[in-house]
């Protein structure tokens, strides 16, 4: 059984009348790649913050390796943070940058430089002690701020977003090296991002946070299959909206859409007959020409535009006479290659793949209608 | 044809802006100073014919008198210049990251409104707080602090104290300015990595100042090497100021072949002191001037 190294309970942070953390709780274990998924103004830096030490809380507990933090200042947490644009010290080389924390600590002498030396061929930057900051490429500037911190041994590093600034190949790139990084030095990292794709690759834990508080924690792979709200879904990976009224009858439960579209769900639902909800399917669970049975959903829709994107290419189609769009993944395996637009084809998924809950409205973006 | 034009008409530009510039320095600088350098060389002999001579240099290094108001010029000039950095970053560092934006450009302009006023004015009106019968003796005695007034100025300590005061704007705005440009982050990074507040000043603060530290203190240093009323009007009787020393060679000894001998070793040797000081800094002027 693993120890807690970060425990969070019910902080709150107030700035005058805004909630920019409200009541959020949650702890992380020794050695996870625990990440805050959320969109910006979500309260995830302001949360960053705090745990770091920049921010008081309004009220509510952080404790690190099991220590009350409320007294201690951000200089004697056992936290490091790494930060959005990195914040390396031009005034110094790397290898000054790295040995800054050691030397704060009282280090001296040639035990520094060693440490210094072995944790730069550790992030696979051997030799670059000597050059100067702006020599240096993103990803290699990148791994320099991951060193400065690692070097300290915190119990926890902190990550605020320092993928961000780097184009999309190199944070492909990056994505995998600090999971491998993470995996090797064991240590306990707490993620915040805005990019779903970047958490859930790396992540053993992801809450996904909206409007200062935490929807869901899980792991990657239960945020996919399983949303527990109406924000996850949307938020997570692509989905298919359709709003409609619940009707519940003895031979099945359905939904009601505008477009007179009587869609079937299985999942048992904590909601009346004659409520409005909101029902979720993923492009890629979405398939072309279902068979047709009792376990399937199958509409009849035509083709509105085909999104060629190699491996994640999408049709979208609109409902047979009425306005509702979705998308639908199109496998690149030639079978569906005589598609074109304006065809009419059937679509379709099975039950267990829809999610549904009350209808809340929320938005992660403004839709076009 | 057209790109010919172009080009002439590129000519055209280039000399409507350098012609003032040039005839500026020409006319203002170069051939005042090129007179200065002639009439610092020659002297007159006992008819009164001017003859060549280095009279007026080894002057300046003979006699004691001469060379040690230099060195009492040049040493207070350079606590002045010490005095105005140790208020100015703290006060730069308050207006560039402290205050908010909102508030930001009340608290420029209320630092800069006194140097709105002629500098002999603000000179005068330390002289009505710090006189014997001034504002601050005045409230020493109601109050009973004091039981008799005791004269603060007319000593070294009024002079640097006003020096200071003159000059301190100058060593203000071009730390503000690099000050602007430190990412906050770097602050909250040491902070992070176990520095204390003392050493985010200097290993943080301090060193990305640098350039606006360097370019403050040669203005400063200049402005107070070079000034003339201050020192006159606070400075005690022993107070000298070497450009005093020149003003007494011009004015009351007619002599200005040795004022002007004063004036140019006045030139060299501040110079002098600024290079040398760059050079044991590792900064280079154009860099520092460029920021």
């Amino acid at each position: 059984m693993n120890h807690i190294d970060l425990s969070v309970k019910n902080i709150v942070k107030k700035f005058g009348d805004f909630t920019a953390v409200d009541n959020v709780s949650f702890e992380v274990e020794d050695g996870d790649f625990f990440s805050i998924l959320g969109p910006s103004g979500c309260g995830k830096t302001t949360l960053l913050r705090m745990i770091a030490g920049f921010y008081g809380q309004t009220s509510g507990v952080i404790e690190i390796g099991g220590q009350n933090m409320a007294a201690v200042e951000p200089n004697k947490r056992p936290v490091n943070l790494i930060f959005q644009h990195l914040a390396l010290f031009p005034m110094m080389n790397v290898k000054e940058n790295v040995a800054f924390g050691l030397k704060r600590r009282g280090e001296k002498g040639k035990v520094v430089y060693d440490k210094v030396d072995a944790m730069l061929e550790r992030v696979g930057l051997p030799g670059f002690g000597e050059r100067k900051i702006e020599e240096l490429s993103g990803g290699q500037k990148q791994r320099v701020a991951i060193a400065r911190s690692l070097i300290m041994k915190p119990t926890v590093l902190l990550l605020d977003e320092p993928l961000g600034a780097l184009d999309l190949k190199l944070r492909e790139h990056m994505k995998v090296e600090l999971k491998k990084l993470q995996a090797e030095v064991g240590t306990t990292f707490v993620y915040i991002t805005h990019d779903q794709s970047e958490a859930m690759v790396m992540s053993d834990y992801v809450a996904v946070m909206n409007e200062g508080r935490f929807e869901q924690i899980d792991t990657p792979q239960n945020l996919y299959k399983a949303p527990k709200s109406a924000f996850v879904a949307q938020f997570v990976g692509d989905n298919n909206k359709f709003t409609g009224i619940l009707r519940l009858e003895s031979n099945g439960n359905f939904i009601e859409t505008e477009d007179n579209l009587k869609l079937k769900i299985n999942q048992t639902v904590d909601m009346g007959d004659g409520e409005r909800v909101e029902m979720y399917i993923r492009p890629e669970a979405t398939i072309i020409n279902p068979p047709e049975t009792e376990t399937f959903n199958s509409i009849s829709t035509v083709v509105k535009a085909i999104l060629f994107d190699g491996a994640n290419s999408r049709l979208l189609v609109a409902i047979e006479g009425g306005r509702k769009e979705l998308l639908v993944s199109l496998p690149q395996n030639r079978q569906y290659d005589n598609i074109k637009v304006k065809d009419t084809i059937q679509v379709g998924w099975d039950l267990s793949s829809s999610v549904c809950f009350k209808e809340t409205g929320v938005k992660t973006y403004e839709e076009f209608e | 044809m057209k790109n010919s034009s172009e080009k002439n008409k590129l000519k055209w530009h280039f000399w409507i802006f350098f012609i003032p510039v040039f005839l500026w320095i020409l006319l203002m600088f170069i051939l005042p100073h090129a007179d200065l350098v002639r009439l610092s060389f020659l002297t007159s002999d006992f008819v009164g014919k001017a003859v060549p001579t280095f009279q007026n240099y080894t002057n300046f290094f003979t006699e004691p008198i001469y060379w040690l108001t230099f060195v009492r010029t040049a040493v207070f000039s350079i606590v002045v210049t010490l005095i105005d950095l140790a208020i100015a970053l703290p006060v730069a560092f308050f207006i560039a990251k402290v205050i908010g934006v909102r508030y930001r450009g009340l608290i420029l302009i209320l630092t800069m409104l006194p140097f709105w006023v002629s500098g002999m004015i603000r000179v005068y009106g330390w002289i009505t707080m710090l006189r014997e019968s001034g504002v601050v003796n005045s409230f020493l005695i109601k109050t009973g602090i004091a039981d008799t007034p005791f004269q603060m100025i007319y000593n070294d300590a009024s002079m640097v104290l006003c020096l200071s005061y003159v000059t301190i704007l100058y060593m203000i705005i071009p730390i503000i300015g690099v000050m602007d440009s430190l990412d906050d982050s770097l602050i909250e990074a040491a902070y992070d990595l176990g520095a204390n507040k003392l050493l985010i000043w200097f290993k943080i603060i301090i060193p990305h100042c640098v350039p606006g530290i360097i370019s403050g203190s040669i203005v400063v240093f200049m402005y107070a090497m070079g000034s003339y009323l201050t020192p006159a009007l606070v400075g005690g009787k022993n107070s000298l100021w070497f450009t005093q020393q020149i003003y007494n060679q011009f004015i009351h000894y007619f002599n200005w072949n040795q004022g002007a001998a004063f004036g140019m070793l006045l030139l060299v040797l501040s110079s002098l002191i600024i290079i040398i000081t760059l050079k044991l800094s590792k900064q280079k002027l154009n860099e520092v001037v460029a920021k």
